[in-house]
């Protein structure tokens, strides 16, 4: 079904603006729609995905108008191979500004793209090279074997062609290693980076590929109008696009064109009735615009599309015959594999961890338990290069960890799960899981639009699959993840850490929210984990849990060290009863 | 005179219960503490009853139901919650924190404000040793006993406190424990969330024992002090 | 370039510094208590000139209409927001805080604007017709979307600045308009001439921040304002009403904006399309303060100002480009100190 709707679309494409009765007027109005809809398919990717918010993608389709505009009339390009040129343009320029602003945190980046999308309507508004504020006209129209497409029932094939390919490439992105990179980000940059994804070049990448759309639309745009000016790349249209993602429902493809054939219509609406109700004088149409933009947001802030549509994930068919992932040698068994020394960390004269020591080695599982504040957390986040600490060694196969980034820390084969579950919503269980396998696939942005990815796609989604039934967990693969109960969300993170092929397994309190004999069976997962040689260590407030588990308990109090040693004999330590019942007032 | 009365309050966290049916009542003047084990959802809990999470269930406070109005309204009836993660303002100086704290009396002029502000001090005269500091340079002991004091500048009728002894040295969390039976005294009640079991039981009139967010034992805290069962829920099961 | 060219430039860049610092010092407070980027600051701007301009000349301004629109559609969103815990003194305060208060300045204005009561009187009551537009629009857009991100906030604040410039427009009408300034005098120190217009918006500019700085400083309300900015969670704790901060702030920024507004009317023909530019600009020093820091943003305002200015002079086309692109070298300086894509909230 995914794969055939495409082709009654095309022929739609062909057929819609002959068919009799079909006023020219609607064709024309159907154009505009779908160029804007390319441009808000872009924004889709970058803000209602990616979590960035642009107020300068009318720019973007100002670079691609305007290139194409410049090469066609000055230097007489032919305009399809000017469209090569205005989407590289494009890009480039928004490697450029990504490169300035993407670092920085999302209220920043809107108000970045803000500034430059000013500035940049100002450029085109002043440069003679851009022709001023009258712009650029007689641009060629586009030419298909000899025929002008001139007739706008022509041109609107070409244009909702252009809206089909990008649907589709947008489709395949999303569906790839480096689509699932981007969507990622939404799961929080931190848990993206800890199985390796780089966080920066995924949104770089949305970012590039939503300006390259915006491009494209740009060509569209200036071969349809034969001429341009700097209006229509200004601020406003760049707030125009948004509110149209906004309005469709920012997080899907489909919202896309929803949302740029319900601002198009009503924006042209507006414009016919709201001069004939006030009179001729003032900008209505804005002031209602505006007004509906704030009423959109109170009242459905996801926008329309998921009230149409009850939107279902894509199930993945899992092909269990794909030749399985390449997986490290084991470490042998007693191999020192995590080394503690004198760890130390204050938070502003407050000592949280205090000279703590410790070793795990491969095929050994270590709990850290201890009272609530008692710095177990604070001593992950430190081995986990979340926090760095004060002073203190942390050795990883005898490498010195501290200071090396989340992503590094992966790609050394460490793998973890989160205190507070960070699994990604709009994500199914299974897709959430092949995340964990980022690091073993090598596939590009670009095999994935193209679909050469799809050997390597089921590789990664079979030992998605293979470690999803491993924990148990094999028949909610195509359930979105945060439909699961919490505890099992927390097995699901474990799943996509053992997709990491990991040589040390961290875990923040996995039985959490767990019943007993999801608890058992967690227990009996990570016994086989031990015998094949995984090192683990986890933090746990279920003493049951981890008494009869571990081979190893440190146990820490007020930051320090209280005791270590087999489960026994921390169990009948005073000093740890003491601890955990409290002491006397 | 019931100060605080619930009645099958259940709060969920994305359509996952964290508490479930949960029935409890504080008396005037008294001190009612929760214990449980981390996870229980006895935050939850506190922040139900202050309106920080949205509950499902009756809450009365004083006679009157409260559950629909919003935390603000909740601190005019007379609530003030110390939460686990204290709140203060940490950019501020100490005396700012805790006049602040009296914002709801902000009407009854500076005279009123200054005595307020002595009160507490007596209550902690190592606050004001600091007032002229900024909250966030404190220790430990010192932000609990300023996020207490703020609660306090409120004059609540009920004062809930959320896990006082969290990552606080014994000596110092004999004091905050000192302090609430002091308090107990000034007419105000308490409803006290511990994980300092122990402590907590001998502070308090009443207790109730919380796991995996239901209420699994009540009674007077003596009685609960003594029972077998809140050993074994700390330690794990003990097999034979 | 000679010194007097110099002196002018700069003279220039600091007295229109000194209403972009207004503007940041406001765009950084609403953003701290309410975490909203208001993005309609300058329509406040364009607002305040224009109702000063109208009464300079002795008419009724169109923005008591919008005054008395905005605090009707106040009231009937306060209403319905509250209409669950409402008491009779509630709507009392919030019927006569949105229709009786408009009311009353319209009625005012209509009797004292033909009488051309001197530019002191005229300023004052263009800021009272324009101030309380700012905590109606709080009530009307934002209240609601309180617990939003702050990219929802930011794309609201982007719809009420096209409403608002919509609205300029049918109030005002698409004409420009100059107002009479404070002073006409002209004051000579050496080679230097300075303007009086260009003292009293610099004094005022410093006056007003001292009075900000007691305020914030000295009052319980401005305490509770940035408790609300520190802690969020801990003002409610304490009984500090989001509700009540953000129509603090607000209103401040309305009232900052207005005076802006009534400051440069003399200065230059501002249409109703004008603010938003003024504003931007008050952002970008705003934006380079990091919209925490009020010194930071005051200084990087008098930056923006006389980078505009010079750049007026040497290539004047490319003013905005220039004081736009400031902000670049900004955001890649703050890039590359942070070590890490922070977290989205």
């Amino acid at each position: 079904m995914r794969v055939l709707w495409p082709l009654p679309a095309l022929a739609l494409c062909v057929v819609l603006p002959w068919v009799p009765g079909v006023p020219v007027f609607w064709v024309t109005l159907l154009n505009y729609i779908g160029i804007s809809a390319i441009v808000v398919i872009g924004l889709v990717v970058l803000t209602g995905i990616g979590g960035m918010t642009s107020f300068g993608q009318a720019s973007f389709v100002g670079f691609g108008a305007y290139t194409t505009a410049i090469l066609s009339t000055q230097y007489a390009v032919s305009p399809w191979l000017a469209l090569a040129a205005a989407i590289a343009v494009s890009a480039v320029a928004a490697l450029l500004i990504g490169a300035i602003t993407l670092r920085l945190s999302g209220h920043y980046l809107a108000l970045g793209t803000l500034a430059w999308g000013v500035s940049l309507y100002y450029t085109f508004a002043n440069l003679d090279f851009f022709g001023r504020n009258d712009g650029i006209s007689r641009i060629p129209p586009l030419d298909v074997f000899g025929t002008k497409l001139i007739d706008g029932r022509l041109y609107f094939t070409v244009i909702w062609v252009g809206v089909v390919l990008a649907c589709l490439a947008t489709g395949n992105l999303l569906d790839s290693r480096a689509g699932r990179a981007i969507r990622a980000l939404r799961g929080g940059a931190l848990a993206a980076a800890s199985f390796g994804v780089d966080t920066l070049r995924a949104r770089m990448l949305a970012f590039v590929y939503a300006a390259m759309l915006a491009a494209f639309a740009g060509w569209l745009y200036a071969h349809m109008q034969r001429s341009v000016n700097p209006t229509p790349f200004g601020l406003n249209a760049s707030i125009e696009y948004l509110f149209m993602a906004v309005v469709g429902g920012a997080a899907h493809v489909p919202g896309a064109l929803l949302g740029a054939g319900l601002v198009t219509i009503v924006n042209d609406r507006l414009q016919d009735i709201l001069p004939k109700l006030f009179g001729a004088q003032g900008s209505f149409e804005t002031i209602v615009f505006g007004a509906i933009l704030v009423a959109v947001l109170q009242a459905a802030p996801e926008g329309v599309w998921p009230h149409l549509a009850r939107i279902r994930l894509q199930r993945h068919r899992v092909r269990p015959d794909a030749p399985p992932l390449p997986v490290r040698a084991p470490a042998p068994r007693g191999t020192p594999i995590l080394e503690v020394a004198g760890l130390h960390k204050t938070f502003g004269g407050l000592t949280a961890v205090n000279n703590i020591a410790f070793s795990v080695a491969a095929g050994e599982i270590v709990g850290l338990i201890g009272p609530n504040g008692a710095g177990k957390s604070t001593t992950f986040n430190l081995l986990t290069g979340v926090t760095a600490p004060s002073a203190g060694s942390v050795r990883f196969a005898g490498q010195p960890l501290i200071g090396l980034p989340a992503r590094t820390i992966a790609r050394l084969g460490i793998a973890r799960t989160f205190q507070h579950v960070k699994l990604v919503a709009s994500m199914s269980v299974i897709e959430n899981v092949a995340i964990g396998a980022h690091l073993r696939g090598h596939a590009s942005a670009l095999d994935g639009l193209l679909r050469l990815d799809r050997a390597e796609e089921a590789r990664l989604f079979a030992e998605a699959a293979r470690q999803l039934a491993r924990v148990g967990l094999a028949d909610a693969a195509d359930r979105p993840a945060t439909s699961l109960a919490l505890g099992q969300q927390r097995i699901v993170e474990i799943a996509r850490a053992l997709c990491l092929d990991p040589v040390l397994l961290l875990l923040d309190e996995p039985a959490a929210g767990l019943r007993h004999n999801e608890k058992a069976e967690l227990a009996t997962l990570l016994r086989r984990l031990r015998e094949e040689g995984v090192a683990i260590l986890l933090v746990e407030h279920d003493m049951d849990f981890v008494m009869n588990l571990t081979d190893r308990l440190v146990v820490m109090d007020f930051g320090t060290k209280l005791a270590e040693g087999p489960a026994e004999t921390v169990r009948n330590d005073p000093a740890v009863i003491e601890a955990y019942l409290g002491s006397v007032a | 005179m019931k100060i605080l009365e619930i009645d099958a309050v259940s709060v969920a966290y994305g359509g996952i219960p964290a508490v479930t049916g949960i029935s409890l009542s504080v008396e005037a003047g008294s001190i009612v503490t929760v214990i449980g084990p981390n996870g229980a959802g006895k935050s939850t809990l506190l922040n139900a009853i202050m309106g920080v999470l949205p509950a499902g269930g009756v809450i009365r406070f004083q006679g009157q139901p409260i559950g629909g109005t919003n935390i603000e309204a909740r601190v005019q009836a007379g609530m003030s919650l110390v939460p686990e993660r204290r709140e203060l303002f940490a950019t501020m100086s100490v005396e700012d924190n805790l006049r602040l704290g009296g914002f709801r009396f902000r009407a009854d002029g500076h005279a009123a404000a200054a005595r307020e502000l002595e009160r507490i001090f007596s209550l902690f005269p190592r606050l004001k040793e600091r007032r002229r500091q900024e909250a966030g340079t404190l220790s430990g002991g010192e932000r609990q006993m300023l996020a207490m004091g703020r609660a306090l500048m409120a004059r609540p009728r009920l004062l809930m406190l959320d896990e006082p002894s969290l990552g606080l040295a014994p000596l110092i969390v004999r004091d905050i424990f000192h302090t609430i039976t002091e308090l107990r005294g000034t007419g105000v009640a308490i409803l006290l969330v511990e994980q300092n079991a122990r402590a907590a039981l001998q502070v308090a009139d009443r207790g109730y024992v919380l796991e995996t967010g239901r209420v699994t034992l009540e009674g007077d805290s003596a009685t609960l002090a003594a029972d077998h069962r809140i050993v074994e829920m700390y330690l794990g099961q003990v097999r034979g | 370039m000679d010194a007097t060219i110099l002196l002018i430039l700069v003279q220039d860049g600091v007295v229109n510094g000194a209403i972009y610092a207004l503007l940041a010092l406001s765009l950084v407070l609403v953003f701290a208590v309410t975490r909203v980027i208001f993005i309609p600051q300058g329509e406040f701007v364009a607002y305040g000139a224009l109702t000063y301009a109208a009464l300079d000349t002795g008419q009724l301004p169109g923005s008591v209409w919008l005054l008395c629109g905005l605090g009707l559609a106040a009231c009937v969103c306060g209403l319905w927001q509250q209409r669950r815990t409402l008491t009779a003194g509630a709507t009392t305060r919030l019927v006569l805080q949105t229709v009786v208060l408009p009311a009353a300045i319209t009625a005012l204005a209509a009797f004292v604007a033909p009488r051309k009561p001197g530019v002191l009187i005229e300023a004052l009551l263009a800021l009272a017709i324009v101030t309380p537009m700012a905590p109606y629009l709080y009530r009307v857009a934002f209240q609601a979307l309180a617990e939003a991100s702050v990219l929802v906030l930011l794309i609201a604040a982007v719809g009420v600045h096209l409403a608002m410039v919509g609205l300029g427009l049918v109030f005002f009408g698409p004409e420009g308009s100059r107002a009479t300034g404070f002073s006409d005098a002209v004051l000579s120190f050496g080679a230097l001439t300075v303007q009086g217009q260009a003292l009293w918006i610099v004094g005022l500019t410093v006056v007003l921040m001292g009075a900000l700085y007691g305020f914030f400083e000295f009052t319980l309300f401005g305490k509770a304002l940035r408790a609300t900015a520190v802690n969020r969670l801990g003002a409610r704790l304490v009984g500090i009403a989001t509700a009540q901060s953000g129509v603090i702030a607000f209103t401040l920024a309305g009232a900052i904006g207005a005076l802006s507004g009534v400051l440069i009317a003399p200065l230059t023909t501002v249409y109703y399309d004008t603010g938003f530019l003024v504003g931007l600009k008050g952002f970008t020093a705003a934006i380079i303060g990091g919209l925490a820091s009020y010194p930071a943003a005051a200084l990087a305002a008098i930056l923006v100002g006389i980078v505009e200015s010079f750049s007026s002079f040497w290539a004047s086309a490319f003013k905005e480009v220039i004081v736009f692109t400031v902000i670049i070298p900004v955001l890649l300086w703050r890039s590359l100190r942070s070590t890490a894509v922070e977290e989205d909230e």
